[in-house]
């Protein structure tokens, strides 16, 4: 906005974003150079394990980490100003307001003692001065935006009141309520009934048509990213592996860990095979981690790379097509033949 | 509600019932002859049969007992055929032979010290414990943590006898900063109300802030951990907002239930604080009825003691679902 450089920069980008958390046992890197950007109006998906990084991350993002407990380095910039830097009491101002976020069980995120109604205009009166009659015409459209059917009822509702997927409903409504740029939702259907799933990420979509927002979807869930994101993030061990759009990716994986992601989908539209293929090992230590590639222990390739540079160093997050990056040691053509070959045997699998 | 509540007190009284048949049947099982107490060593068989007779401990336990319920809803007369007979109007918890005085009147009398000395540490354990517990949760880790984890770690260790004996010793006798305590009404003289109160109240409060301030700390930290509170961060909420209205209300409201429990447990009678201060009220009442064997009196703090429980009890539940909307009374 004031100089040159605001403009040019995507809506969100972020930089080497570094989150530690000093322990007794070792430093627990939770992130560990992260940096992506995203354009206004997109939507990403960052995929992950349990332990990936994914969640820390977009609470970085939000300025929830404690500063106490934790170091923080890199750079956020979003919408041209620089979050990381700024003092707290700015960050908090534009939590709610410029940056959003829903969580994952919406059975516990909201507040058991008060009515989804108050729970609302708070987050309306903490950063907008509006009459008490004015948030609460807020808060009544807002519900029945997000689907609240009887919202002059349910309103004075409490939390216990209502179903998971009303709660989850409730939650978005929260967040949208002071119309943010950016909507970070933190595996905002896990905890849901399948058939809710759908709903809620339908819901999410729509008003991200409507109001225009950005949004980052955090799920381990590969299947329900299809549907709502125009691009990927694949994270492990607090690191990018692989980012592509979402058709590429699910197309043309080539980092072996989201080739392996992809493989372990249970899907209805094939014979099941005699078993899942699920990767083997277990996500790796934060705190202890490998030397090498970080998915190196895990993965069925590594043998291909002949000078053993999977077991030595750390590759780079690198483009392997326009749009496409990943961090991978193997040569693109073997891993794009690795690709294939995968997809070959999935496809014979089914009928 | 009004059923719930019906419902409650009617439970409460067959609680009530059930328990003075414990206690009743309790203290009559009890090894010694209530009769043979009632005279000194020079004492004959004809004297102690004529006590027996007085007391009417010659009728059988069934019949005692009904008496006793009986005195308890509608009043009673000891000695009857004597020509000096004793009235004891409803609720009548019985006559202490030994003090020659009604039970209640003795209860009613010991009642307000303890009520007092309940009351004042009752403030300054929850204002103090409370107070500390937040202040330990907020700096988690850290110094002023570890300070107050300290003090309720002492304030646990040591006995309140000891407390109160290390109080009486320096401050009163040594230092002289304060009279021997000698217990007056607040209404007829507060100032040396306040005087002889201070050192039990800091005798009984100390333990219990011990407790509270660790209950406090650790209800808050794992209240912070929560979802909710995340999400009231998440809302833009100012760090204070955050800390009071969301934390410290859903943390809280455990504390302060118990907290009524434990006002309700005080005031049957705080024995040892009573004792070493000589405090004139119910525990005190209590032990030295317990020393002279004074059924009746024991008898009658025990019920009472029993009662303010299950009161307490039921206002803490009804306070608990006026406090969180998911408990409903029902």
């Amino acid at each position: 906005m004031q100089n040159g450089d605001t403009t040019e920069r995507p809506f969100l980008q972020v930089n080497d974003l570094a989150v530690a958390f000093p322990t007794e046992d070792g430093l627990v890197r939770a992130v560990d150079g992260v940096s992506l950007t995203l354009e206004r109006g997109r939507t990403l998906a960052i995929v992950g394990e349990s332990g990936s990084g994914k969640s820390v991350t977009a609470q970085a993002i939000m300025g929830l980490v404690d500063r106490h407990s934790s170091k923080v380095t890199g750079e956020i910039w979003l919408d041209g100003q620089e979050l990381i830097g700024l003092p707290p009491d700015e960050v908090q101002a534009l939590r709610g307001s410029q940056i959003a976020m829903i969580f994952q069980d919406p059975m516990s995120s909201l507040h058991p003692f008060y009515r989804i109604g108050d729970q609302i205009t708070e987050a309306i009166h903490v950063h907008r001065k509006v009459g008490a009659d004015q948030a609460r015409r807020e808060a009544l459209e807002m519900l029945r935006r997000v689907g609240i059917p009887a919202v002059e009822r349910r309103i004075d509702d409490y939390p216990h009141q209502l179903s998971g997927g009303m709660r989850q409903r409730v939650m978005i409504a929260m967040a949208l309520i002071n119309s943010p740029a950016l909507l970070i939702a933190d595996e905002p259907t896990t905890a849901l009934d399948v058939t809710v799933q759908a709903q809620i990420l339908e819901l999410i979509s729509t008003l991200q048509g409507e109001f225009g927002i950005t949004v980052i979807v955090i799920t381990h869930d590969l299947g329900i990213v299809a549907d709502v994101a125009d691009e990927v993030a694949v994270m492990y061990g607090g690191r990018i592996v692989e980012r592509a759009p979402t058709g590429l990716l699910y197309a043309r994986p080539e980092m072996p860990y989201t080739l392996g992601l992809l493989s372990s989908i249970p899907r209805m539209d094939r014979e099941l095979p005699e078993r899942l293929d699920p990767i083997p090992g277990n996500p790796p230590s934060p705190i202890n981690l490998p030397k090498g590639c970080v998915f190196q222990p895990r993965c069925g390739y590594s043998d291909r790379v002949t000078d053993g540079a999977c077991l030595t160093t750390r590759p780079e997050l690198l483009p392997t097509a326009p749009d496409h990056l990943v961090r991978c040691h193997l040569p693109t053509e073997e891993r794009q033949q690795i690709s294939r070959d995968v997809y070959a045997v999935l496809a014979g699998e089914s009928k | 509600m009004t059923a719930y509540l019906i419902r409650r007190v009617l439970g409460m009284f067959v609680l009530l019932f059930l328990l003075t048949i414990t206690v009743f049947f309790l203290f009559n099982l009890l090894p010694g002859d209530p009769a043979r107490l009632t005279c000194g060593k020079a004492c004959s068989p004809a004297i102690i049969e004529a006590n027996r007779h007085r007391l009417g401990y010659d009728e059988p336990v069934l019949v005692q007992y009904e008496k006793f319920v009986t005195g308890i809803f509608f009043g009673r007369t000891f000695s009857a055929d004597s020509p000096q007979p004793i009235e004891c109007n409803a609720p009548c918890l019985g006559y202490s032979f030994n003090r020659h005085e009604l039970v209640l009147s003795l209860i009613a009398r010991a009642a307000p010290v303890t009520f007092w000395l309940a009351i004042g540490a009752f403030l300054m354990w929850i204002i103090g414990g409370i107070t500390l517990g937040i202040f330990a949760a907020l700096h988690h880790g850290q110094w002023p943590d570890r300070l107050v984890m300290t003090m309720s770690l002492i304030g646990y260790s040591l006995p309140s006898f000891f407390i109160g004996l290390v109080l009486i010793f320096f401050i009163i006798l040594k230092l002289g900063w304060l009279p021997f305590p000698s217990y007056v009404s607040p209404f007829e003289n507060p100032f040396q109300f306040l005087q002889t109160m201070i050192l039990p109240w800091i005798v009984l409060a100390t333990l219990n802030a011990a407790f509270y301030m660790r209950l406090t700390r650790n209800q808050v930290l794992e209240v912070f951990g929560d979802d909710y509170v995340r999400t009231a961060r998440a809302k833009g909420l100012p760090e204070r907002t955050v800390v009071v209205k969301h934390a410290l209300r859903a943390g809280l409201t455990p504390i302060v239930t118990a907290a009524g429990l434990d006002l309700a447990y005080l005031l049957g009678g705080a024995i040892i604080s009573e004792n070493i201060f000589s405090l004139p009220g119910l525990g005190s009442l209590a032990v030295t009825s317990v020393l002279t064997s004074d059924l009746p009196v024991i008898t009658g703090i025990t019920l009472l003691t029993a009662t303010i429980i299950i009161v307490a009890n039921l206002v803490v539940d009804l306070l608990y679902a006026v406090v969180d909307p998911r408990v409903t009374v029902a």
